[in-house]
Protein backbone atom coordinates (compact mmCIF):
# COMPACT_ATOMS: atom_id res chain seq x y z
CA UNK A 1 0.00 0.00 0.00
CA UNK A 2 2.90 2.65 0.88
CA UNK A 3 4.26 2.09 -2.59
CA UNK A 4 1.07 3.53 -4.11
CA UNK A 5 0.26 6.15 -2.25
CA UNK A 6 1.40 9.75 -3.47
CA UNK A 7 4.18 11.71 -1.85
CA UNK A 8 3.14 13.13 1.37
CA UNK A 9 2.50 16.77 1.59
CA UNK A 10 6.24 17.53 2.36
CA UNK A 11 7.06 19.22 -1.38
CA UNK A 12 4.64 21.15 -4.03
CA UNK A 13 2.37 17.75 -4.72
CA UNK A 14 0.33 17.99 -8.00
CA UNK A 15 -2.62 19.98 -5.97
CA UNK A 16 -0.75 21.77 -3.97
CA UNK A 17 -0.66 26.04 -4.70
CA UNK A 18 2.66 26.49 -6.35
CA UNK A 19 5.29 28.42 -4.32
CA UNK A 20 6.87 31.04 -6.78
CA UNK A 21 10.29 29.80 -6.52
CA UNK A 22 13.33 32.44 -7.52
CA UNK A 23 14.64 35.39 -6.27
CA UNK A 24 12.82 38.89 -6.21
CA UNK A 25 14.06 40.64 -9.15
CA UNK A 26 17.09 42.52 -8.19
CA UNK A 27 17.72 40.13 -5.33
CA UNK A 28 20.76 37.35 -6.31
CA UNK A 29 20.25 36.19 -2.31
CA UNK A 30 19.45 32.65 -1.88
CA UNK A 31 16.83 32.76 0.87
CA UNK A 32 13.61 30.05 -0.90
CA UNK A 33 15.47 27.08 -0.69
CA UNK A 34 11.85 25.45 -1.98
CA UNK A 35 10.66 23.65 2.03
CA UNK A 36 8.88 26.38 2.67
CA UNK A 37 7.69 29.97 1.59
CA UNK A 38 8.07 33.06 3.22
CA UNK A 39 6.58 35.99 2.61
CA UNK A 40 7.57 37.82 5.38
CA UNK A 41 10.18 41.28 5.24
CA UNK A 42 13.66 40.34 4.58
CA UNK A 43 15.77 42.52 6.86
CA UNK A 44 18.69 42.66 4.88
CA UNK A 45 22.57 43.19 5.57
CA UNK A 46 22.65 45.37 8.76
CA UNK A 47 20.44 43.12 10.65
CA UNK A 48 21.94 40.16 9.91
CA UNK A 49 25.12 41.89 11.04
CA UNK A 50 23.70 42.61 14.13
CA UNK A 51 21.85 39.54 15.31
CA UNK A 52 25.56 37.43 14.68
CA UNK A 53 26.59 40.59 17.16
CA UNK A 54 23.98 40.31 19.61
CA UNK A 55 24.41 36.12 19.10
CA UNK A 56 27.97 36.56 19.51
CA UNK A 57 27.54 38.04 22.75
CA UNK A 58 25.24 35.99 23.99
CA UNK A 59 27.30 32.79 22.84
CA UNK A 60 30.48 34.17 25.34
CA UNK A 61 28.17 34.35 27.89
CA UNK A 62 26.53 31.27 27.75
CA UNK A 63 23.16 32.33 27.69
CA UNK A 64 20.59 30.75 26.00
CA UNK A 65 22.49 27.97 25.92
CA UNK A 66 23.15 24.89 28.96
CA UNK A 67 24.77 25.09 31.94
CA UNK A 68 28.04 23.93 31.24
CA UNK A 69 28.62 26.59 28.48
CA UNK A 70 27.95 29.22 31.34
CA UNK A 71 30.58 27.73 33.75
CA UNK A 72 33.75 28.57 32.73
CA UNK A 73 32.91 32.93 31.55
CA UNK A 74 30.85 32.89 34.94
CA UNK A 75 33.47 32.22 36.98
CA UNK A 76 35.85 33.60 35.24
CA UNK A 77 33.52 36.89 35.64
CA UNK A 78 33.27 36.06 39.93
CA UNK A 79 36.99 35.20 40.19
CA UNK A 80 37.69 39.46 38.15
CA UNK A 81 34.48 40.77 40.23
CA UNK A 82 35.73 39.35 44.13
CA UNK A 83 39.11 41.63 44.37
CA UNK A 84 36.86 45.24 44.25
CA UNK A 85 34.89 43.21 46.82
CA UNK A 86 37.99 43.16 48.93
CA UNK A 87 39.64 46.69 48.04
CA UNK A 88 36.10 48.23 49.19
CA UNK A 89 36.18 46.23 52.84
CA UNK A 90 39.82 47.20 53.51
CA UNK A 91 39.75 51.13 52.65
CA UNK A 92 36.38 50.80 54.85
CA UNK A 93 38.24 48.77 57.34
CA UNK A 94 42.04 50.35 57.29
CA UNK A 95 40.38 54.25 56.82
CA UNK A 96 42.30 54.71 53.75
CA UNK A 97 42.42 57.69 51.08
CA UNK A 98 42.21 55.71 48.30
CA UNK A 99 42.01 52.37 46.39
CA UNK A 100 45.18 50.11 46.47
CA UNK A 101 44.87 49.75 42.94
CA UNK A 102 43.60 51.69 40.89
CA UNK A 103 41.15 52.22 38.38
CA UNK A 104 43.47 51.78 35.47
CA UNK A 105 45.80 49.12 37.31
CA UNK A 106 43.25 46.87 38.20
CA UNK A 107 42.66 45.38 34.77
CA UNK A 108 46.73 45.07 34.21
CA UNK A 109 46.40 43.50 37.53
CA UNK A 110 44.19 40.81 37.22
CA UNK A 111 45.78 40.66 33.49
CA UNK A 112 45.91 36.67 33.63
CA UNK A 113 42.16 36.33 34.74
CA UNK A 114 41.29 38.86 31.71
CA UNK A 115 43.68 36.76 29.34
CA UNK A 116 41.96 33.58 30.09
CA UNK A 117 39.07 34.75 29.79
CA UNK A 118 39.70 36.16 26.49
CA UNK A 119 41.06 33.26 25.48
CA UNK A 120 38.27 30.89 26.25
CA UNK A 121 35.56 33.68 23.85
CA UNK A 122 37.46 34.24 21.28
CA UNK A 123 38.03 30.37 20.03
CA UNK A 124 33.74 30.25 20.74
CA UNK A 125 33.35 32.98 19.21
CA UNK A 126 34.89 32.01 15.33
CA UNK A 127 36.57 28.45 16.25
CA UNK A 128 33.22 26.38 15.34
CA UNK A 129 31.76 27.76 12.69
CA UNK A 130 35.43 27.20 10.87
CA UNK A 131 35.75 23.20 11.91
CA UNK A 132 32.03 22.79 11.44
CA UNK A 133 32.63 24.18 7.70
CA UNK A 134 29.32 26.07 8.18
CA UNK A 135 30.42 29.52 6.52
CA UNK A 136 29.06 28.74 3.38
CA UNK A 137 25.51 29.26 5.30
CA UNK A 138 26.44 32.40 6.76
CA UNK A 139 27.90 33.72 3.75
CA UNK A 140 24.86 32.77 1.56
CA UNK A 141 23.11 35.21 3.76
CA UNK A 142 22.93 38.91 2.26
CA UNK A 143 25.87 39.78 4.26
CA UNK A 144 29.69 40.34 3.04
CA UNK A 145 32.82 38.52 4.53
CA UNK A 146 33.73 41.65 6.40
CA UNK A 147 30.51 41.71 8.06
CA UNK A 148 31.16 38.68 9.31
CA UNK A 149 34.46 39.45 10.71
CA UNK A 150 33.17 42.96 12.47
CA UNK A 151 30.45 41.77 13.95
CA UNK A 152 32.46 39.22 15.55
CA UNK A 153 34.89 41.76 16.28
CA UNK A 154 32.61 43.89 17.85
CA UNK A 155 31.08 41.30 19.59
CA UNK A 156 33.76 40.03 21.17
CA UNK A 157 35.43 43.84 22.11
CA UNK A 158 32.51 44.71 23.78
CA UNK A 159 32.06 41.09 26.01
CA UNK A 160 35.35 42.03 27.16
CA UNK A 161 34.54 45.47 27.55
CA UNK A 162 32.00 44.78 29.68
CA UNK A 163 33.60 42.91 31.84
CA UNK A 164 35.73 45.16 32.77
CA UNK A 165 33.40 48.01 33.07
CA UNK A 166 31.44 45.93 35.35
CA UNK A 167 34.56 45.27 37.55
CA UNK A 168 35.46 48.65 37.31
CA UNK A 169 31.72 49.83 38.26
CA UNK A 170 32.22 47.41 41.41
CA UNK A 171 35.21 49.61 42.23
CA UNK A 172 33.77 52.59 42.21
CA UNK A 173 30.45 51.53 44.20
CA UNK A 174 32.86 50.37 46.94
CA UNK A 175 35.21 53.40 46.81
CA UNK A 176 31.73 55.38 47.14
CA UNK A 177 30.58 53.35 49.87
CA UNK A 178 33.34 54.21 51.52
CA UNK A 179 33.23 57.82 51.32
CA UNK A 180 36.33 58.59 49.43
CA UNK A 181 35.67 62.13 47.90
CA UNK A 182 33.11 61.04 44.80
CA UNK A 183 34.90 63.82 42.13
CA UNK A 184 38.40 62.20 41.72
CA UNK A 185 36.68 58.88 42.08
CA UNK A 186 34.30 58.99 39.21
CA UNK A 187 37.25 60.71 37.15
CA UNK A 188 39.25 57.63 37.87
CA UNK A 189 36.19 55.29 36.84
CA UNK A 190 36.05 57.37 33.83
CA UNK A 191 40.18 56.79 32.81
CA UNK A 192 39.43 53.24 33.99
CA UNK A 193 36.70 52.54 31.56
CA UNK A 194 38.76 54.18 28.59
CA UNK A 195 41.80 51.83 29.83
CA UNK A 196 39.76 49.00 29.28
CA UNK A 197 37.80 49.71 26.43
CA UNK A 198 41.30 49.86 24.48
CA UNK A 199 42.37 46.59 26.10
CA UNK A 200 39.33 45.07 24.82
CA UNK A 201 39.41 46.34 21.58
CA UNK A 202 42.95 45.43 21.83
CA UNK A 203 43.07 42.14 23.07
CA UNK A 204 40.20 41.08 21.10
CA UNK A 205 41.65 41.57 17.75
CA UNK A 206 44.96 40.17 18.65
CA UNK A 207 43.14 36.91 20.05
CA UNK A 208 40.45 36.81 16.90
CA UNK A 209 43.41 36.27 14.87
CA UNK A 210 45.18 33.51 16.75
CA UNK A 211 41.45 31.97 16.89
CA UNK A 212 40.86 31.99 12.90
CA UNK A 213 43.81 29.86 12.19
CA UNK A 214 43.10 27.37 15.11
CA UNK A 215 39.64 25.86 14.11
CA UNK A 216 40.32 23.66 17.08
CA UNK A 217 38.94 24.92 19.83
CA UNK A 218 41.11 23.54 22.48
CA UNK A 219 43.99 24.32 20.96
CA UNK A 220 42.97 27.74 20.21
CA UNK A 221 42.49 28.46 24.03
CA UNK A 222 45.83 27.30 24.72
CA UNK A 223 47.28 28.82 21.84
CA UNK A 224 46.14 32.31 22.95
CA UNK A 225 46.74 32.13 26.57
CA UNK A 226 50.32 30.90 25.48
CA UNK A 227 50.93 33.55 23.64
CA UNK A 228 50.05 36.01 26.04
CA UNK A 229 51.65 34.77 28.87
CA UNK A 230 54.74 33.77 26.67
CA UNK A 231 54.59 37.83 25.54
CA UNK A 232 54.55 39.36 29.13
CA UNK A 233 57.35 37.03 30.26
CA UNK A 234 59.60 37.84 27.02
CA UNK A 235 58.63 41.20 27.54
CA UNK A 236 59.79 41.40 31.40
CA UNK A 237 62.71 39.43 30.68
CA UNK A 238 64.41 41.60 27.77
CA UNK A 239 63.26 44.68 29.32
CA UNK A 240 65.45 43.46 32.47
CA UNK A 241 67.81 42.80 30.04
CA UNK A 242 67.78 45.91 28.76
CA UNK A 243 67.95 48.07 31.99
CA UNK A 244 71.04 46.04 33.12
CA UNK A 245 72.73 46.87 29.65
CA UNK A 246 71.77 50.49 30.16
CA UNK A 247 69.54 50.64 27.42
CA UNK A 248 67.52 52.85 28.82
CA UNK A 249 65.19 53.51 25.70
CA UNK A 250 65.10 50.02 24.93
CA UNK A 251 63.66 49.79 28.74
CA UNK A 252 61.09 52.50 27.92
CA UNK A 253 59.99 50.79 24.54
CA UNK A 254 60.20 46.84 25.14
CA UNK A 255 57.61 46.32 28.05
CA UNK A 256 55.09 47.38 25.58
CA UNK A 257 55.40 43.93 23.54
CA UNK A 258 53.19 42.86 26.59
CA UNK A 259 49.49 43.88 25.28
CA UNK A 260 48.70 44.96 28.81
CA UNK A 261 52.12 47.08 29.26
CA UNK A 262 51.40 49.00 25.87
CA UNK A 263 48.06 50.21 27.29
CA UNK A 264 49.23 50.95 30.71
CA UNK A 265 51.44 52.75 28.75
CA UNK A 266 48.94 54.96 27.17
CA UNK A 267 47.17 55.20 30.51
CA UNK A 268 50.57 56.62 32.32
CA UNK A 269 51.31 59.23 29.62
CA UNK A 270 47.40 60.16 28.78
CA UNK A 271 45.77 59.96 31.62
CA UNK A 272 48.48 60.87 34.25
CA UNK A 273 48.06 57.71 36.02
CA UNK A 274 50.15 55.90 38.13
CA UNK A 275 51.88 52.54 36.03
CA UNK A 276 50.57 49.29 36.99
CA UNK A 277 54.02 47.21 36.98
CA UNK A 278 56.40 50.02 37.88
CA UNK A 279 57.91 50.05 34.15
CA UNK A 280 59.76 53.02 32.78
CA UNK A 281 56.98 54.61 30.33
CA UNK A 282 58.74 56.80 27.06
CA UNK A 283 59.10 60.67 28.37
CA UNK A 284 56.76 63.01 27.65
CA UNK A 285 53.84 63.18 25.03
CA UNK A 286 55.70 61.63 21.87
CA UNK A 287 56.03 58.51 24.17
CA UNK A 288 52.46 58.47 24.88
CA UNK A 289 51.56 59.15 21.18
CA UNK A 290 53.90 56.51 19.67
CA UNK A 291 52.10 53.95 21.85
CA UNK A 292 48.86 55.26 21.14
CA UNK A 293 49.76 54.31 17.26
CA UNK A 294 51.22 51.01 17.85
CA UNK A 295 48.23 50.14 19.45
CA UNK A 296 45.97 51.15 16.60
CA UNK A 297 48.33 49.59 14.29
CA UNK A 298 48.35 46.63 16.26
CA UNK A 299 44.30 46.39 16.47
CA UNK A 300 44.50 47.19 12.37
CA UNK A 301 46.77 44.76 11.09
CA UNK A 302 44.93 42.08 12.75
CA UNK A 303 42.16 43.18 11.29
CA UNK A 304 43.24 43.23 8.17
CA UNK A 305 44.88 39.35 9.04
CA UNK A 306 41.60 38.75 9.65
CA UNK A 307 39.52 39.82 6.71
CA UNK A 308 42.50 38.11 4.57
CA UNK A 309 41.93 35.01 5.98
CA UNK A 310 38.17 35.31 5.35
CA UNK A 311 38.48 36.22 1.59
CA UNK A 312 39.10 32.09 1.39
CA UNK A 313 37.05 30.95 3.73
CA UNK A 314 33.87 28.85 2.48
CA UNK A 315 35.05 28.17 -1.12
CA UNK A 316 35.67 24.90 -1.27
CA UNK B 1 51.49 -0.14 26.61
CA UNK B 2 50.51 -0.62 23.12
CA UNK B 3 52.39 0.55 20.56
CA UNK B 4 49.97 1.52 18.03
CA UNK B 5 48.15 3.69 20.21
CA UNK B 6 51.68 5.30 21.40
CA UNK B 7 52.47 6.11 17.60
CA UNK B 8 49.17 7.54 16.38
CA UNK B 9 49.73 9.95 19.83
CA UNK B 10 52.77 10.96 18.79
CA UNK B 11 51.46 11.34 15.44
CA UNK B 12 48.48 13.19 16.62
CA UNK B 13 51.11 15.52 18.59
CA UNK B 14 53.55 16.39 16.50
CA UNK B 15 51.91 16.28 12.91
CA UNK B 16 49.42 19.71 13.96
CA UNK B 17 49.82 23.29 14.53
CA UNK B 18 50.46 22.19 18.20
CA UNK B 19 54.07 21.30 17.20
CA UNK B 20 54.57 25.04 15.62
CA UNK B 21 53.61 25.86 19.26
CA UNK B 22 55.69 23.01 20.91
CA UNK B 23 58.96 23.92 19.14
CA UNK B 24 58.38 27.60 19.20
CA UNK B 25 58.52 27.76 22.88
CA UNK B 26 62.26 25.85 23.61
CA UNK B 27 63.37 27.87 20.61
CA UNK B 28 62.12 31.33 22.99
CA UNK B 29 63.67 30.29 25.61
CA UNK B 30 67.01 29.15 24.37
CA UNK B 31 67.56 33.26 22.36
CA UNK B 32 66.59 34.59 25.86
CA UNK B 33 68.68 32.47 27.63
CA UNK B 34 71.05 33.49 24.80
CA UNK B 35 69.90 37.37 25.69
CA UNK B 36 70.39 36.81 29.32
CA UNK B 37 74.29 35.62 29.11
CA UNK B 38 75.41 38.38 26.61
CA UNK B 39 73.59 40.91 29.50
CA UNK B 40 74.61 39.48 32.74
CA UNK B 41 77.86 37.87 31.24
CA UNK B 42 77.49 34.55 32.42
CA UNK B 43 76.12 35.58 36.34
CA UNK B 44 74.09 32.46 38.11
CA UNK B 45 71.88 34.85 39.94
CA UNK B 46 70.71 35.91 36.66
CA UNK B 47 70.06 32.07 35.53
CA UNK B 48 68.39 31.62 38.46
CA UNK B 49 66.06 34.60 38.05
CA UNK B 50 64.98 33.24 34.47
CA UNK B 51 64.72 29.69 35.41
CA UNK B 52 62.46 30.55 38.51
CA UNK B 53 60.48 32.87 36.79
CA UNK B 54 60.17 32.15 33.56
CA UNK B 55 61.43 28.19 32.69
CA UNK B 56 59.88 26.60 35.50
CA UNK B 57 57.39 28.86 36.05
CA UNK B 58 56.02 30.14 33.05
CA UNK B 59 57.09 27.49 31.05
CA UNK B 60 56.99 24.08 32.04
CA UNK B 61 53.45 24.22 32.70
CA UNK B 62 51.98 25.69 29.51
CA UNK B 63 54.54 22.90 27.38
CA UNK B 64 52.55 20.35 29.68
CA UNK B 65 49.83 21.57 29.53
CA UNK B 66 50.27 21.67 25.66
CA UNK B 67 51.31 18.05 25.89
CA UNK B 68 48.69 16.98 28.23
CA UNK B 69 45.46 18.49 26.16
CA UNK B 70 47.52 17.35 22.93
CA UNK B 71 47.62 13.33 23.56
CA UNK B 72 43.91 13.10 24.39
CA UNK B 73 41.70 16.29 24.95
CA UNK B 74 41.90 17.02 20.96
CA UNK B 75 40.42 13.13 20.63
CA UNK B 76 37.86 13.87 23.49
CA UNK B 77 36.86 17.29 21.99
CA UNK B 78 36.10 16.05 18.45
CA UNK B 79 35.01 13.09 19.20
CA UNK B 80 37.43 10.80 17.26
CA UNK B 81 38.31 9.33 20.76
CA UNK B 82 35.53 6.46 20.47
CA UNK B 83 37.39 4.98 17.68
CA UNK B 84 40.13 4.33 19.85
CA UNK B 85 37.82 3.18 22.73
CA UNK B 86 35.82 0.66 20.54
CA UNK B 87 39.17 -1.67 19.84
CA UNK B 88 39.69 -4.36 22.26
CA UNK B 89 42.29 -2.92 24.21
CA UNK B 90 41.94 -2.15 27.94
CA UNK B 91 41.13 1.69 28.99
CA UNK B 92 44.16 1.37 31.30
CA UNK B 93 46.43 0.32 28.14
CA UNK B 94 45.04 2.89 26.23
CA UNK B 95 45.09 6.07 28.64
CA UNK B 96 48.65 4.50 30.19
CA UNK B 97 50.55 4.41 26.50
CA UNK B 98 48.97 8.10 25.48
CA UNK B 99 50.45 9.15 29.41
CA UNK B 100 53.71 7.48 28.33
CA UNK B 101 54.31 9.59 24.87
CA UNK B 102 53.52 12.97 26.94
CA UNK B 103 56.04 12.02 29.77
CA UNK B 104 58.28 11.61 26.82
CA UNK B 105 57.39 14.99 24.67
CA UNK B 106 57.12 16.83 28.24
CA UNK B 107 60.91 15.71 28.40
CA UNK B 108 61.99 16.06 25.52
CA UNK B 109 60.66 20.04 24.06
CA UNK B 110 60.64 21.13 27.88
CA UNK B 111 63.02 19.58 30.40
CA UNK B 112 66.06 18.86 27.97
CA UNK B 113 65.36 22.85 26.98
CA UNK B 114 65.21 24.30 30.23
CA UNK B 115 68.70 22.45 31.02
CA UNK B 116 70.12 23.49 27.85
CA UNK B 117 69.19 27.74 28.74
CA UNK B 118 70.45 27.34 31.81
CA UNK B 119 73.50 26.13 30.40
CA UNK B 120 73.28 28.58 27.77
CA UNK B 121 72.81 31.38 30.43
CA UNK B 122 75.93 30.94 32.76
CA UNK B 123 75.94 27.57 35.23
CA UNK B 124 78.12 26.85 37.88
CA UNK B 125 80.34 23.75 36.92
CA UNK B 126 76.62 21.67 35.65
CA UNK B 127 75.35 22.31 38.93
CA UNK B 128 73.16 24.55 38.45
CA UNK B 129 71.93 22.35 35.32
CA UNK B 130 71.65 19.18 37.13
CA UNK B 131 69.64 20.68 40.30
CA UNK B 132 66.82 22.22 37.58
CA UNK B 133 66.89 19.63 35.50
CA UNK B 134 65.81 16.92 38.05
CA UNK B 135 63.42 19.37 39.39
CA UNK B 136 61.84 20.08 35.74
CA UNK B 137 61.52 16.48 35.19
CA UNK B 138 59.56 15.78 38.67
CA UNK B 139 57.36 19.26 37.87
CA UNK B 140 56.80 18.08 34.46
CA UNK B 141 55.69 14.45 35.10
CA UNK B 142 53.25 15.44 37.66
CA UNK B 143 52.44 18.58 35.60
CA UNK B 144 51.52 15.85 32.77
CA UNK B 145 49.65 13.39 34.83
CA UNK B 146 47.44 16.13 36.09
CA UNK B 147 46.46 17.68 32.89
CA UNK B 148 45.71 14.66 31.08
CA UNK B 149 43.70 13.70 34.00
CA UNK B 150 41.77 17.18 33.20
CA UNK B 151 41.45 16.35 30.08
CA UNK B 152 39.30 13.22 30.52
CA UNK B 153 37.49 14.78 33.11
CA UNK B 154 36.49 18.07 31.97
CA UNK B 155 36.23 19.91 28.14
CA UNK B 156 37.17 22.97 30.01
CA UNK B 157 40.78 21.15 30.79
CA UNK B 158 42.65 24.27 29.59
CA UNK B 159 41.59 26.84 31.20
CA UNK B 160 41.25 25.02 34.78
CA UNK B 161 45.03 23.63 34.05
CA UNK B 162 45.85 27.44 33.14
CA UNK B 163 43.91 28.70 36.77
CA UNK B 164 46.25 26.38 38.68
CA UNK B 165 49.41 26.90 37.08
CA UNK B 166 48.83 30.78 36.44
CA UNK B 167 46.88 32.14 39.55
CA UNK B 168 47.20 29.36 42.00
CA UNK B 169 51.02 28.87 41.66
CA UNK B 170 52.15 32.22 40.47
CA UNK B 171 49.86 35.32 42.01
CA UNK B 172 48.22 33.57 45.01
CA UNK B 173 51.25 31.42 46.09
CA UNK B 174 52.46 35.14 46.17
CA UNK B 175 50.05 36.77 48.41
CA UNK B 176 48.76 33.63 50.58
CA UNK B 177 51.92 31.52 52.07
CA UNK B 178 49.64 28.20 52.27
CA UNK B 179 49.28 28.06 48.98
CA UNK B 180 53.06 26.96 47.91
CA UNK B 181 52.67 24.12 49.86
CA UNK B 182 49.98 22.66 47.36
CA UNK B 183 52.20 23.28 44.48
CA UNK B 184 53.58 20.99 42.32
CA UNK B 185 56.34 24.01 41.28
CA UNK B 186 57.56 24.41 44.71
CA UNK B 187 57.51 20.03 45.36
CA UNK B 188 59.78 19.84 42.39
CA UNK B 189 62.21 22.99 44.08
CA UNK B 190 62.40 20.94 47.18
CA UNK B 191 64.75 18.34 44.98
CA UNK B 192 66.81 21.01 43.65
CA UNK B 193 67.26 22.21 47.06
CA UNK B 194 68.56 19.02 48.19
CA UNK B 195 70.60 19.01 45.41
CA UNK B 196 72.30 22.00 45.65
CA UNK B 197 73.03 21.62 49.42
CA UNK B 198 74.57 25.00 50.37
CA UNK B 199 74.59 26.60 47.87
CA UNK B 200 70.53 26.92 47.24
CA UNK B 201 70.75 29.43 50.11
CA UNK B 202 73.27 31.57 48.38
CA UNK B 203 71.69 31.68 45.07
CA UNK B 204 67.98 31.52 46.57
CA UNK B 205 66.67 28.06 44.88
CA UNK B 206 64.24 27.69 48.11
CA UNK B 207 61.41 25.39 48.41
CA UNK B 208 58.49 26.23 50.85
CA UNK B 209 58.19 22.13 51.39
CA UNK B 210 60.51 19.84 53.17
CA UNK B 211 62.00 17.20 50.76
CA UNK B 212 60.02 13.95 51.86
CA UNK B 213 56.78 15.33 52.01
CA UNK B 214 57.60 16.79 48.86
CA UNK B 215 58.57 13.57 47.14
CA UNK B 216 55.70 12.29 48.48
CA UNK B 217 53.18 15.04 47.39
CA UNK B 218 54.51 14.56 43.98
CA UNK B 219 53.94 10.81 44.04
CA UNK B 220 50.98 10.57 45.56
CA UNK B 221 49.27 13.30 42.87
CA UNK B 222 50.41 11.87 39.86
CA UNK B 223 49.24 8.19 41.09
CA UNK B 224 46.35 9.96 41.88
CA UNK B 225 46.05 11.33 38.33
CA UNK B 226 46.60 8.71 36.36
CA UNK B 227 43.78 6.14 38.66
CA UNK B 228 41.84 9.06 38.29
CA UNK B 229 42.17 9.39 34.67
CA UNK B 230 41.52 5.63 34.27
CA UNK B 231 38.88 5.54 36.44
CA UNK B 232 37.03 8.62 34.38
CA UNK B 233 38.29 6.60 30.52
CA UNK B 234 36.23 3.84 31.34
CA UNK B 235 32.74 5.47 32.01
CA UNK B 236 33.74 8.35 29.84
CA UNK B 237 30.15 9.91 27.87
CA UNK B 238 30.79 11.67 25.19
CA UNK B 239 28.97 14.74 25.14
CA UNK B 240 28.70 16.77 21.73
CA UNK B 241 28.33 20.87 21.29
CA UNK B 242 30.28 23.92 21.23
Amino acid sequence: MPATDPVPARGPGPGAPVPSPGPTPGDDVIHDIGFRHYDGERLGRGWVARSLLVETVRGIFGLGRPARSKAMPWSLIGILLVPPLIMALSILLTGAEELPTSYTQYPNALSIVVSLFVAGAAPYCVSRDLRHGVMPLYLSRPMMRTDYVLAKFAGLALSVFGVLALAQTLLLVGALLAKLSVGPQVVGWLGGLLVSAVLAVLLSALTLVVAAFTPRRGLGVAAIITILVVLSGVAEMLTAVARDRGLTTAAQYLPALDPFNLVDGIAVRLLGADSARAHDVPPGILGGLTFVLVTAAVVAGCLGLLIRRYRKVGVV
Amino acid sequence: MNPVVMQLTLRGLLGRRRALLMLLLPVLLLLLAGLIRWASEADVFATVALTDDFALGTLLPLMCLLIGTGVIGSEIDDGSIVYLLAKPLPRRTILLSKLVVAWGAAFVFAVLPLVAAIEIAGDDGGRLGLAYGVAATLAAVAYTSIFVALSVVTRNAVIIGLLYALLWETVLGGYVPGISNVSVRQWALAAAEAILGDRAYVWSVLSAVGLTAALGLLAATTVASVVLAVRRLETLRLTTGD
